[in-house]
C-alpha cells in the first residue's frame, strides 16, 4: 500500500518546526506503525538526510516509550493500542497521515517526535513510591489483600507513563497520569504509611510542572493504551480532599 | 480554613470550589424553576409566593432579610465559581502553547467542551434577567410587585422570549456537564455510581431548561395572558 506522511520535523528544543510531506510506497499492510517509519528513515539515511527521530522502546506495549499523535489521535486511531502495535493495515491505501509529537508545555519537544516527558518522572519522585526496608525478601503473602482492591489496584497500575492522556485532553492535564499512580498505592496496604503525603506532594509537583486542569472531558481515558478509568480521577480528586483536611502540617 | 485555602492552591481544589458553588447554584435553579412553575396556577399565585419570599421567616428575620441572605450567598458563590474557572482556564491556555496541526476528539461532548462559553452566556442572561424581571429597568411595561404581569407582558415580546429559551438550552447543556462534573470532582463518582450520575444530571439538565421554556412558551402561544 502506499501512504502519504505529514511528519512534523523539529532540529532541537528551540529550532522552529514544521509539517514535511513524505511519500511512502509499497509498504505491506502488516508492517507496523513504527516498522513503517524504520523504512522511511533508511530511505532518508540513504539519500543523506536526516532520519525523523521518534521514541520507542519495547516495541510491544509494556514500556510507554513510544508516543505519536497520529491522525489527531494520541497512539492512532485504534482503542487500547500503543503506537508500537499499531499496524499499517489500520490505515487505507492512498490515506494522508498526519504524525505528530504530544504538545504540551510540559512536554517540550526534543527533536522531531521526541518530547521530553521528564514532568511524570518528577511527578513519580515526588511521592509514587512506597519506602521499604531493604534486606531478606519478606514472605509475599503475609499481609492479606482483599481480591476486589488488588484488583482495582492492577488496573491502575497498568499505567504505563506514556504521556497519551496529557497528550489528548484539550488542557494538557496530567490528572489520568497522576490519579493512576496515587490510586494503585492507596488502594494496597504498603501504600498506607505515606497515603496523605503522598497524594499532596504528587497533586502539587503536578500543578508545579504546569499541566492543566481536568476538565472532565474524557479525552485521556479513550486514549490511554491501558484504558485507565476517569474514575481513578475522582479517586485522586478524593484522596486530595482528605489528605488535605486531615493534613496536620 | 487552613486545610481549606492549601487545597484551593491547588488546581483540584479550584475544582472543588467550582463543585460546592456549582451544588448552591444547582439548588437555586432547581428551586427557582419550581417557583416560577406557579404561574400556571394563576396571577395570585404568582404574586403571593413573590410576596412570601420577601416575608418568609418573619418576625425572626425582618421583611426582605432572609432573600437578601440568598441573594448575597449567591452572589458569593457566582463569584467563587467564576474567579476559580478564570484562573484554571488561564492555566489551561497556557498548558498547550503549540497546538496540533491536526487534531480529532474522540468522545468529548458538546456540553463539556462549551462550559467556558456557555457559562459566559449564562453570566449576560443573568445580569439581564435582573435587569428585566427584578429592577424592572429592562422591562418596557413593569409594574412593581405585579410579577405575573410582568412575566406575561415581557414574553409577548417574541424576541424576548426567544432570549430566555436560548439562555435555558444554554444552562441545560451547562448542568448537563456540570451536575456530573460535580460529584466526579468531589471524589463521589465510581463506576458503581457513574450510570446514575450521568443519568442525574441529565434530568436535571431537562428538568430545569424544559421546565423554565414552558413559560415563554406558553405565553407566545397565548396559553397565558
Ligand atoms: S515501545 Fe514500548 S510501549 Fe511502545
Amino acid at each position: 500500500m502506499n501512504v502519504t506522511l505529514q511528519v512534523w520535523r523539529q532540529k532541537n528544543a528551540t529550532a522552529k518546526g514544521q509539517m514535511v510531506k513524505y511519500e511512502v510506497k509499497n509498504i505491506s499492510p502488516d508492517t507496523s506503525f513504527l516498522e513503517m517509519l524504520d523504512i522511511v528513515n533508511q530511505e532518508l539515511i540513504a539519500r543523506d538526510e536526516d532520519p525523523i527521530a521518534f521514541d520507542h522502546d519495547c516495541r510491544e506495549g509494556i514500556c510507554g516509550m513510544c508516543s505519536l499523535m497520529i491522525n489527531g489521535m494520541a497512539h492512532g486511531p485504534e482503542h487500547a493500542t500503543t503506537t508500537c502495535q499499531l499496524h499499517m493495515r489500520s490505515f487505507k491505501d492512498g490515506d494522508t497521515i498526519y504524525v505528530e509529537p504530544w504538545r504540551a508545555r510540559s512536554f517540550p519537544v526534543l527533536k522531531d517526535l521526541i518530547v521530553d516527558r521528564g514532568a511524570f518522572d518528577r511527578i513519580i519522585a515526588a511521592g509514587g513510591y512506597i519506602s521499604v526496608s531493604t534486606g531478606s525478601a519478606p514472605e509475599a503473602n503475609v499481609i492479606p489483600v482483599p481480591k476486589e482492591n488488588s484488583d482495582l489496584a492492577m488496573d491502575a497500575a497498568a499505567c504505563i507513563a506514556c504521556g497519551a492522556c496529557v497528550a489528548a485532553c484539550p488542557n494538557a492535564s496530567a490528572m489520568l497520569f497522576t490519579a493512576a499512580k496515587v490510586s494503585h498505592l492507596a488502594l494496597l496496604p504498603q501504600g498506607q504509611p505515606e497515603r496523605h503525603k503522598r497524594v499532596i506532594d504528587m497533586v502539587r509537583q503536578m500543578d508545579d510542572e504546569g499541566f492543566g486542569h481536568c476538565t472532565n472531558i474524557g479525552e485521556c481515558s479513550i486514549a490511554c493504551p491501558k484504558e485507565i478509568s476517569m474514575d481513578f480521577i475522582s479517586m485522586l480528586n478524593r484522596e486530595l480532599i482528605k489528605a488535605t483536611a486531615t493534613n496536620k502540617e | 480554613m487552613a486545610p481549606a485555602l492549601a487545597l484551593y492552591r491547588s488546581t483540584i481544589g479550584k475544582k472543588v470550589a467550582m463543585a460546592l458553588t456549582g451544588l448552591i447554584l444547582v439548588g437555586f435553579v432547581v428551586a427557582h424553576m419550581l417557583g416560577n412553575l406557579k404561574i400556571f396556577t394563576g396571577s395570585q399565585h404568582l404574586n403571593e409566593y413573590g410576596e412570601f419570599l420577601r416575608t418568609v421567616g418573619e418576625p425572626l428575620f425582618p421583611y426582605s432579610v432572609l432573600l437578601w441572605i440568598a441573594r448575597i450567598v449567591l452572589l458569593g458563590s457566582v463569584v467563587v465559581h467564576i474567579v476559580a474557572a478564570t484562573q484554571l482556564t488561564m492555566l489551561d491556555r497556557a498548558s498547550r502553547p503549540e497546538r496540533y496541526v491536526f487534531h480529532k476528539k474522540q468522545q468529548a461532548t458538546y456540553a463539556s467542551l462549551t462550559m467556558r462559553w456557555g457559562g459566559l452566556i449564562i453570566l449576560l442572561f443573568v445580569i439581564y434577567h435582573i435587569l428585566h424581571f427584578t429592577t424592572g429597568a429592562a422591562h418596557g411595561n413593569f409594574i412593581e410587585g405585579d410579577v405575573y404581569h410582568n412575566v406575561v407582558s415581557g414574553f409577548q415580546v417574541w424576541y424576548v422570549s426567544v432570549v430566555y429559551i436560548a439562555a435555558m438550552v444554554a444552562l441545560g447543556f451547562h448542568l448537563y456537564h456540570g451536575v456530573w462534573s460535580m460529584f466526579q470532582t468531589l471524589g463521589l463518582n465510581s463506576s458503581k455510581w457513574n450510570g446514575l450520575l450521568r443519568g442525574l444530571s441529565v434530568l436535571t439538565a431537562l428538568v430545569v431548561a424544559g421546565g423554565n421554556i414552558l413559560i415563554p412558551v406558553a405565553v407566545l402561544a397565548g396559553f397565558l395572558s
